[in-house]
């Protein structure tokens, strides 16, 4: 009992106490980048989320074997070589998802929370252990992504997932460009931070 | 938790990196293999779905006959012709334009045998959401003079109304002109295509 406690208590730090994107302040560009709407960022936090529990997974695996000096490099190679594979698959047997989601994979190279998990965590902690954080990364990371997505797509379209909530006429467009995703991402950081207080 | 790691000497971190590089491009490779033939088959698939939404009805093979023809600003569109019972029936031509406020924007448009724009569709843009990125819902609105949709540029000016001076007949996106004057200048270009086209075939 006491260690499935301890087992949840991992994926519940990625997800709130030590959120990648909301507390950890980590994958800026992709977070601002797609989520213009909700549904971008749920299927970028998603994708992430499944590469992040790869690399994790196997930088874990093969940390004995690599010498620390050049231990980035290695984790690097781990991490584009999923991204590319996920990406091969997706077009090759999901072409409706790679409609709407192929440009945003080759941008989960980019995303330093795959390289900060491997760095901080999975490089020395066990097996298990790492997946754990990688899913609850993953999933405060998703998270982040499709409420800011959502207030984003709100504000600045009048609709949610695509449903109209308002006509657009009303809707603030800048909350579809950049300026409005810092604004948002802001307010969602100083929510967090008070509920992490 | 402590784990022993391999000293950084250079044989150790050669062998490393090395055998984490083969593994890499193994398994790279392998996928991409094993993915060739369904990516290749799926970009035919939805190639062919675009021509079909755009072009005249067809009964022959459009991407077999395929065409490149260059065009005047020194790039090249292509045209699939569409041929129904052995007769010429029109076209789907895709011409890129890279004159959009961020750059590269790829339209397909379909002519009808007579010149007239049958339908079109933006292939691939990155224009500024909810502005320059309305044209695939704006030049088909028949409100005002959006639509495109039926009008032939042999008799219709293919500019925005702004631009007085080439006696544009067709209504910009509001706030999005010059999203709108590339989207129009690969319709003239596909269009330019398609004549010179029909010309050289004699239809």
């Amino acid at each position: 009992m006491k260690k499935l406690r301890k087992k949840l208590k991992i994926v519940w730090e990625g997800i709130l106490p030590s959120n990648p994107v909301l507390v950890l302040l980590l994958g800026m560009c992709a977070t601002l980048g797609t989520t213009s709407s909700a549904l971008g960022g749920l299927l970028m936090g998603i994708s992430t989320g499944l590469v992040l529990i790869c690399s994790n997974s196997v930088v874990s695996l093969i940390k004995s074997l690599v010498p620390d000096k050049v231990r980035i490099p290695v984790f690097i190679v781990v991490i584009a070589t999923f991204v590319s594979v996920l990406q091969l698959a997706v077009n090759a047997w999901m072409p409706a998802l790679n409609a709407s989601l192929g440009l945003f994979i080759p941008l989960i190279v980019v995303n330093c929370i795959l390289l900060g998990r491997a760095e901080a965590y999975a490089s020395r902690h066990s097996l298990a252990d790492s997946a754990l954080d990688g899913l609850g990364s993953g999933i405060g990371f998703t998270l982040a992504l499709t409420i800011l997505g959502g207030m984003r797509e709100l504000l600045g379209a009048g609709s949610i997932f695509g449903m109209r909530i308002y006509p657009e006429d009303y809707a603030m467009l800048l909350f579809v460009l950049a300026p409005g995703a810092f604004i948002a991402l802001g307010y969602l950081i100083a929510i967090v931070n008070r509920i992490n207080r | 938790m402590k784990t022993r790691k391999l000293s950084s000497t250079l044989p150790h971190m050669l062998l490393s990196l090395g055998l984490v590089s083969v593994i890499s491009a193994a398994l790279l490779g392998g996928m991409y293999l094993i993915t060739k033939e369904p990516i290749a088959r799926i970009e035919r698939e939805s190639r062919i779905e675009a021509i079909r939404k755009v072009a005249p009805d067809f009964d022959n093979d459009p991407q077999a006959e395929a065409m490149k023809i260059p065009t005047a600003s020194g790039d090249t569109c292509t045209l699939y012709p569409a041929m129904l019972g052995g007769r010429f029936n029109g076209a789907a031509v895709s011409c890129r334009s890279m004159d959009g406020f961020a750059g590269e924007i790829t339209v397909m448009a379909g002519f009808n045998a007579d010149g007239s724009v049958r339908d079109y569709e933006v292939l691939s843009h990155a224009e500024t959401p909810g502005l320059g990125s309305k044209m695939q819902l704006w030049f088909r609105d028949p409100k005002g003079a959006r639509s495109v949709i039926g009008k032939n540029p042999a008799t219709t000016s293919f500019y925005v109304t702004k631009d007085k001076g080439a006696g544009g007949q067709i209504d910009g996106i509001t706030a999005a002109t010059i999203s709108s004057r590339a989207f129009l200048g690969a319709l003239r270009e596909a269009f330019s295509a398609y004549t010179e086209y029909k010309d050289s075939k004699g239809f």
